[in-house]
């Protein structure tokens, strides 16, 4: 469960979260809209602990547990994944190699055993295969060369393979024609249960006809100023988020 | 940037104590006085029983010597050199010899098994026969200035290869040795040669006959272990015409605060169709955290492809040494002769490594390449210096050059300094150089996956470095790839 309290971050001397209020409680996807500059993606950074931030106000719990004095990498070992806008490249770095020291790194940290290099390819084929990806993109470099559907959906097989008790996907649907929309959705479905919950950052009502919220908050001005149901993402959709908005204020 | 921030306050904290190899082994010495003279030459040369042409040869690389100048033209920062304050001359007292485990000083059995060296070689280095069955290594451990221990002496012989101290092929193979020794490097070829011909006290010497492939990798572990005791390793190769062999050459360095001078020569000549494979590890004590202490390492390494479709390819991984100036070379004379050159030298703290290679093309159609990769953390500095010179009669040679830099912090700096001299219009010469930072959002993805940030860094460097790292045999690369993400250990927070 992620329960966010008064959340303020600011970049410099700039503050862009205002008080955030959001429970997302186990086994919950609740989804994220709102206009660009709104404070999306620095919620999501300053959830997964990029340094570019600072918190000045508020708490975040994650299954009880001080988010904010954690690492970047402890938070991913608790369990939070992040699914990033902008995917990252590392030249020279192998795909398979990656993911098998990062999942190995976070199976440890839970106490699980390491996976041999038998064991991830086998799992890891598999799940890319679910994906639709095509093998080499495993023995590819990380992100190098890589079009925007082929980085979003290894950010998708990066969380399968992780096991996020967690996960935020900031925009993932960006970038993504309607058949990788639907594998990409399939993907997070895959992972719903009891112990799994999520935010999905998304611009569209398009993804969320395939990844269906429990709940839908619209994020304004570093706050949030309305929730609802699914409805409420097909409001927005019809009628722009000014009106809501300002039905909110 | 406050990862980099807090990078930099972690690079001025390491070292205290992060040496990993950092001890000595407690074995009893044998030292010449301190300084150097003719006297101090006449002693080495009449300890090892030479003959008198080499002694002769070292008077004159001394006197040579004496009228040089130390080179400044490297962009390196290190106090005067006290000549006359080391020592020259050290060796491990001999008992009766290593053919079996029990009479090898146990001291030396422990400082291998602190190396890592791993248990069968370590039996093999003591001169157990059968210890080794499974791996084709063989290793001739340079302990400070003798040859302790050759092995699988008997297994090349079979197949006519020498693989030696060199004090021993003076002895026992004169001829090879007069003709060869000094002939890529001349006695007078710069200041730290002229100084190593005079005084060197051992090394390796590697002879692969006609067309022979060598059986097995070789191998030296170089060591210095007397304190103040410069180490002058002398290491000669040839490889006879359709000769193949592979060389390993690593090395590590017990703590201590004196700055240590080590100037090894070494010289490869490749005949006809041979090829000559030179791979390094260099690992030696780097100094403290604060600059202090350290190997300074002033090496010349060249190779002679003599022979037509001769090639040399040197690898070279540099993590170690307060200053590091070093050129591995290649002299492409036969027509269709190959030069590779690929390199990664790692500086942080204080190191400065002034590193590159020469390619100089004489022969038809001489083909080289140059891969470096430089990463500076720390206060550190690191400059690729290279030269590509196309001679007159060297039609259709090609070159291409890679050349990248990695910061890590904004203290550290990256310097490129290629020269290039094509005097011949059918020349292809192509050279390509990038410089960047460890991005901050790189170090990010890879925390958000799980991995400490010493881990992403070592992730990033690898990656960065992976062209040169494939061109290290198996066991080498895995080596080195520990070895970039330990020197590196506290480079950030």
């Amino acid at each position: 469960m992620l329960e966010i309290k008064n959340l303020h971050a600011s970049i410099g001397e700039k503050p862009i979260l205002r008080g955030i209020e959001l429970v997302v409680p186990d086994g919950q996807v609740h989804a994220i809209m709102g206009p660009n500059g709104s404070g999306k993606s620095t919620l999501s950074y300053v959830l997964s602990g990029r340094e570019d931030f600072t918190v000045t106000a508020g708490s975040v719990l994650l299954d009880g547990a001080d988010l904010l004095a954690m690492e970047p990498e402890v938070r991913a070992q608790a369990g939070l994944f992040l699914a990033f806008q902008s995917p990252v490249e590392l030249p020279g770095v192998g795909n398979a190699n990656f993911l098998r020291t990062a999942l190995n790194a976070v199976r440890r940290a839970r106490g699980d055993a390491e996976l041999d290099a038998g064991q991830f390819l086998k799992a890891a084929r598999a799940e890319a295969k679910r994906l639709h990806m095509p093998d080499d993109m495993l023995k590819r470099n990380v992100n190098v060369g890589f079009s925007g559907g082929e980085k979003k959906r290894n950010e998708v097989l990066q969380m399968v393979m992780l096991r996020p008790t967690l996960a935020i996907l900031d925009e993932t649907d960006s970038g993504l024609d309607i058949d990788a929309l639907k594998i990409v959705a399939e993907g997070v479905n895959a992972l719903r249960s009891e112990k799994f919950s999520a935010l999905v950052i998304t611009h569209h009502q398009r993804l969320l006809d395939y990844i269906v919220p429990d709940a839908v908050h619209v994020l304004a001005h570093g706050r949030i100023l309305r929730s609802g149901g699914p409805d409420l993402a097909r409001a927005l959709e019809a009628q722009g988020y000014a009106q809501v908005i300002a039905e909110a204020a | 940037m406050p990862a980099i921030a807090e990078t930099l306050s972690t690079v001025t904290s390491v070292a205290d104590g992060g040496y990993k190899w950092g001890f000595e082994t407690d074995i009893e010495m044998e030292f010449a006085p301190k300084g150097l003279n003719t006297d101090i030459v006449r002693l080495i040369s009449e300890r090892k029983g030479e003959p008198a042409w080499l002694l002769e040869w070292r008077l004159l690389a001394f006197s040579a010597w004496q009228e040089m100048i130390e080179p400044d033209w490297a962009l390196l920062n290190y106090p005067a050199i006290d000549y006359q304050d080391s020592y020259y001359y050290a060796a491990p007292k001999k008992k009766a010899g290593p053919a079996s485990l029990e009479e090898v000083d146990p001291e030396l059995l422990k400082m291998y098994e602190k190396l890592g060296i791993p248990l069968g070689e370590r039996a093999i280095l003591a001169g157990v026969e059968g210890a080794g069955t499974g791996r084709n290594i063989a290793v001739d451990a340079v302990f400070d200035s003798v040859s302790v221990a050759t092995t699988f002496r008997s297994t090349l012989a079979k197949s006519g290869v020498i693989f030696c101290p060199i004090s021993e092929a003076v002895r026992e193979h004169p001829d090879l040795v007069r003709k060869y020794l000094g002939s890529v490097v001349p006695t007078t070829d710069n200041y730290f040669a002229a100084l190593n011909s005079a005084v060197f006290t051992d090394g390796s010497f590697v002879f692969i006959p006609k067309g022979v492939t060598c059986p097995m990798e070789l191998s030296t572990y170089f060591r210095i272990n007397a304190a103040e005791s410069g180490q002058f390793e002398r290491t000669l190769i040839i490889a006879d015409k359709g000769a193949y062999v592979s060389y390993l050459e690593g090395c590590t360095a017990p703590m201590r605060d004196e700055n240590q001078l080590h100037a090894a020569v070494v010289e490869l000549v490749a005949m006809d169709d041979a090829r000559i494979k030179y791979s390094t590890v260099q690992n030696w004590y780097p100094g403290d955290a604060q600059g202090r202490g350290g190997i300074y390492n002033f090496v010349t390494k060249r190779g002679a492809c003599r022979g037509a479709r001769s090639k040399i390819s040197w690898t070279q991984v540099e993590t170690g040494s307060a200053i590091t100036w070093k050129y591995p070379s290649c002299v492409l004379q036969g027509d269709d002769s190959v030069g590779e050159f690929y390199s990664v030298a790692l500086t942080n703290n204080h190191q400065q490594a002034d590193t590159g290679t020469k390619m100089i093309h004489i022969g038809k159609n001489t083909k080289s390449t140059i891969v470096s990769k430089g990463i500076s953390a720390g206060h550190s500095n690191n400059t690729y210096r290279g030269l590509v010179r196309i001679l007159p009669k060297a039609a259709g040679a090609r070159n291409h050059t890679q050349c990248d830099s990695l910061l890590i912090g904004d203290r550290c700096g990256a310097h490129t300094v290629p020269y290039i001299e094509s005097r011949n219009p059918t020349a292809k010469v192509e050279h390509e150089a990038t410089t960047s930072k460890i991005a901050e959002d790189q170090l990010f993805y890879c925390r958000q996956r799980g991995l400490s940030e010493e881990d992403a860094v070592g992730l990033i460097v690898n990656g960065f470095c992976r062209e040169v790292l494939a061109e290290l045999p198996m066991e080498f690369a895995v080596e080195a790839q520990k070895l970039l993400a330990v020197s590196l250990e506290g480079s950030v927070g």
